[in-house]
């Protein structure tokens, strides 16, 4: 249901009369899309979160999932599967151009560039472009996350449409015109959606949490920016960010579908070749972790309290990765099995959703725990979160829970691959985040070996209760 | 309206028939039980996953003034424990299983699902056969899962501007259709709601006869219908009580609704009274006024990017939706956000010179052929998410159509012509059918911190 890169209808179906509503907003551990992500952005997000089980593809059960990878002439890395089930295709590109790479004077660029690449390229303006697109029945859109930027394309396999969209989705990658009167009206229209945001709840607290965390670092930046570095933006510095990250040599192709590794081969020739030269990425400087609390309350109208709490959490190269995310499905990750929630809604109401996850990036990414609750009970569900946690790092997993989550994450990892669009965005981040082929191999033993002990050492190492960030939207007003 | 219920009516005529099961190659087979229970099974073999999902023909639109939102509570309550599974059980059961599970409620209908590794299937239909007859619903597990629901609205409608919106467009478009109530319900109703509410529905609405079973993915038809028989054939069949028709008397001019809420852009919803599909087989002016919206808005060339949004840049988003498949009466939606600078009127203006633009001149026939190709396109892509392919088949079978129609539904829209859009334009997009919603941006105050209680919290 929570496809990333909907059909028009799908998505209308939801938007509009299908006034659906569910028991919990959703499966466990995807909290994240809710969280003042731009639905583009979240989705990656997601499946990096959820990349950790991919490696239980090796499970004997499984018909395997056979990744090819080899890099492009251009230089790219390519990550292909071959699936002949369906006439269709699947194409993905990233760069490592997400909000990260933006700076303090700058902040929105690197997601205007992204957005803006599809808006005129190789001389089409965005309307023929649209036009192609859906003239073959091809759906593309960008996507984008403090790490990465990227386009995903999905076609009809069949030769006129493959080649009417990927010749679409390669001039858009390579040849962007970032027409001026384009720009200028997308500046416009980025400003309302940041003014509105000023308004929101969820999105007052995204951007005062991720502040709060990192300062200065620039995954502290509003990953879609400011109005006064955005309302200042030029066609010339959009110009040369493209240029500066969009290089071919760290660039990331994703292929699943019914085409050839000969075919394959040349789609991520066509996608790349005429990508920019890369200028080397300079480094960024590291995240600190917090020194002491925080809290920030944030008076709003509404009538519930956005409560998020968290710090710098884990890179996704950190050997405690799957550690942390078999101990996080137990404390917020794992929907009803979790403790957050047991104790947030099952045991006294206090909110629909609440959970806690860790979202690991290229360098330590957030860990974070949250819910919505009515104003005059902030405080108690504050209270009843923040000893949660406690306990769960003082005390760790119970045997029963360490046994529950393994067994969800393992007996449940068919779930997570069973169709292409999913295995395109692991593809992705497999790619992106260097994680080897074997990983996949490697994966179920690392889940099987952790240990209830791991899991609070791990806690222990990573998360630190005493020195976090506490954001309350909508804060219940102090009572003397 | 009443067709739906004449065909839902001949499905419980064929109760002690066994509807022959249809074979072609990846075609749903279907087999009802003795009790009423439909069964229909789509094999996929793509991924060793299954999907399993039972629907309950009771959704919003079946309630009564005073209990609006009951519905969705009893969802809730579905997790809280029968005689022999005990509360949040279900869920455990399923998540130890490495299944994902979740419900969900919607005018038309309820519906509640799992996702398991194929050889788990019996687990999730055994206890969805003992939650449809076995429920206990104690008056403390009920109190605590009313709080839920109540935060559940603030976070969806009381704090969404256009949430708010959407609830008094639809409320007034709708006045004597039950369609009107939001599905979550009132705030008022659900602060009012009791245990015995949650009963009275669970005792009316849940039973077999009133139910789909709809699984799909890799497995064997003719296994999934055994393992149905076996759990859910011992269930009683219920006697339903009458489905009144409840239609919506003819509107006879425009209506206006404004709601002021914290925002900082006004945004705007306009909505015009249809006809939805009825006969799959007869009907043309449902899958015309679909095809409409997707020559408004179905890629990002569309009318209503094209017009609002790139030339006149009056709005900063525009769209449009029709869903032409669902029990009550249609709605066709246009919605936008005014651009900075402009406010609603003029953006109404704007959407209304379209509309006249459209009755007048009609479209094009490359316009048609592109969201034709679109169809054509996404029939395949769905084919990739096992669990869309059943939710289209839930729809369609508590909407009162047959799976059929989900194929029945590509040609319709295949077959649309220029003329037919136009002409449906011209039928229905006019203004004594009109709802028209607008919020009207208030003020926050400053978001000035708060200062924290002393003592209080601040970690560990």
């Amino acid at each position: 249901m929570a496809d990333n890169f909907q059909g028009a209808q799908e998505y209308k179906m939801q938007k509009y009369l299908k006034a659906v509503i569910s028991k919990s907003p959703r499966p466990s551990g995807e909290r994240g899309r809710e969280r003042g992500q731009t639905q583009r952005s979240a989705w990656l997000l997601q499946a990096m979160f959820l990349a950790a089980v991919l490696s239980l593809l090796a499970l004997p059960a499984q018909a395997g999932v056979k990744i090819q990878s080899w890099q492009a002439k251009s230089g790219a890395k390519v990550l292909f599967v071959e699936n002949r089930d369906l006439p269709m295709l699947d194409v993905a590109v990233h760069v490592d151009a997400g909000s990260r790479r933006d700076s303090p004077e700058r902040a929105g660029r690197a997601d205007l560039v992204a957005g803006m690449l599809q808006l005129g390229a190789g001389g089409l303006n965005e309307e023929i472009i649209a036009k192609r697109l859906a003239d073959v029945g091809a759906q593309m859109g960008p996507s984008f996350d403090r790490d990465r930027a990227g386009y995903s394309l999905r076609t009809l396999s069949s030769k006129r449409e493959r080649e009417q969209a990927l010749d679409i989705l390669a001039k858009v990658l390579q040849t962007p015109d970032f027409p001026d009167a384009v720009l200028q009206r997308e500046k416009t229209r980025a400003l309302a959606a940041l003014r509105e945001a000023e308004t929101k709840p969820a999105a007052i607290a995204d951007k005062a949490f991720y502040k709060a965390l990192y300062g200065d670092h620039p995954y502290g930046l509003p990953s879609d920016g400011e109005i006064a570095t955005v309302s200042k933006l030029t066609r010339d510095d959009l110009l040369r960010f493209y240029q500066n990250h969009y290089g071919a040599s760290r660039a990331v192709v994703s292929i699943i579908g019914d085409v050839s590794r000969a075919e394959a081969e040349a789609i991520a020739e066509q996608m790349t070749a005429r990508l920019p030269e890369h200028e080397s990425c300079e480094e960024l400087p590291k995240v600190e972790a917090l020194d002491k609390p925080q809290e920030q309350r944030i008076a709003h109208p509404a009538t519930q309290t956005h409560i998020t709490i968290g710090a710098p959490g884990i890179a996704r190269s950190d050997p405690d990765y799957f550690t942390l995310y078999v101990g996080n499905y137990i404390l917020g990750g794992g929907g009803f099995d979790s403790r957050i929630l047991n104790e947030i809604r099952q045991k006294r109401g206090l909110a629909y959703s609440a959970y806690s996850y860790f979202i690991p990036l290229q360098q330590p990414g957030p860990f974070q725990l949250g819910m919505q609750t009515k104003k005059q009970d902030a405080d108690v569900a504050l209270k009843v979160a923040q000893e949660t946690l406690n306990k769960y790092i003082q005390e760790g997993p119970s045997a029963a829970e360490l046994k529950q989550a393994k067994n969800n994450i393992i007996l449940g990892f068919p779930l997570r691959i069973d169709n292409n669009r999913k295995l395109l965005e692991y593809l992705g981040v497999i790619g992106f985040y260097n994680l080897p082929l074997s990983y996949l191999d490697d994966f179920p033993r690392q889940i099987e070996k952790v240990t209830a002990q791991a899991i609070q050492a791990a806690f222990k190492r990573h998360v630190h209760p005493d020195k976090m960030v506490t954001v309350m939207v909508g804060a219940p007003e102090a009572t003397p | 309206m009443r067709k739906a219920t004449e065909l839902f009516s001949l499905a419980l005529i064929t109760l002690s028939l066994t509807i022959g099961t249809v074979f072609a190659a990846n075609q749903p087979q279907q087999k009802v039980l003795a009790n009423g229970l439909k069964v229909i099974v789509k094999e996929d073999h793509r991924a060793p996953v299954v999907v399993s999902q039972v629907w309950y023909r009771a959704g919003s639109m079946d309630e009564r003034n005073g209990t609006t939102g009951v519905a969705h509570v009893l969802e809730h309550m579905m997790f809280k424990g029968t005689k022999q599974v005990p509360s949040g059980n279900f869920s455990k059961q399923i998540a130890a299983a490495g299944g994902r599970e979740n419900a969900f409620t919607n005018r038309d209908h309820t519906a509640y699902f799992q996702t398991l590794e194929r050889s788990k299937l019996e687990l999730a239909l055994k206890l969805e056969a003992d939650r449809m007859h076995n429920l206990v619903l104690s008056k403390a597990e009920f109190e605590k899962e009313i709080e839920v629901v109540r935060n559940e609205r603030r976070w969806r409608t009381d704090d969404q501007p256009h949430g708010q919106v959407y609830e008094q467009f639809i409320a007034t478009a709708f006045q004597s259709h039950p369609y009107n109530w939001p599905v979550i319900g009132w705030m008022n109703d659900l602060e009012n709601m009791q245990t015995e509410d949650a009963r009275a529905w669970y005792d009316t609405w849940y039973a077999p006869n009133n139910a789909v079973l709809v699984v799909a993915g890799d497995v064997q038809a003719e296994t999934v219908f055994k393992l149905a028989q076996k759990y859910f054939g011992p269930l009683k069949a219920k006697k339903l009580p009458p489905r009144k028709p409840q239609e919506e008397p003819a509107q006879k001019g425009l209506k206006r609704v404004v709601v002021k809420a914290p925002a900082k852009l006004p945004y705007l919803l306009m909505g015009w009274k249809t006809p939805v599909v009825r006969d799959i087989d007869k009907d043309s002016e449902p899958f015309a006024l679909e095809m409409l919206s997707g020559v408004l808005s179905a890629n990002a060339a569309a009318r209503l990017p094209t017009a609002l949004v790139r030339e006149s840049q009056i709005a900063v988003d525009a769209d449009s939706g029709f869903d032409s498949v669902q029990r009550g009466p249609g709605l066709f939606v246009i919605d936008a956000t005014p651009s900075e600078g402009k406010n609603v009127v003029e953006l109404e203006a704007a959407i209304r010179a379209e509309v006249e633009k459209l009755k007048r001149d009609g479209i094009s026939e490359e316009e048609l052929n592109r969201v034709k190709a679109q169809v054509i396109a996404a029939q395949v892509y769905q084919r990739d998410s096992v669990f869309y392919q059943a939710m289209q088949i839930g729809e369609m079978e508590t909407a009162g159509l047959n799976y059929s129609a989900i194929d029945k539904r590509i040609e319709k829209l295949k077959a649309v012509t220029v003329e037919q859009v136009r002409d449906a334009a011209k039928k229905y997009l006019i203004d004594d059918t009109l709802t028209v919603a607008t919020l009207d941006p208030q003020p926050l105050d400053d978001k000035k911190p708060v200062a924290a209680p002393k003592g209080l919290h601040h970690g560990g």
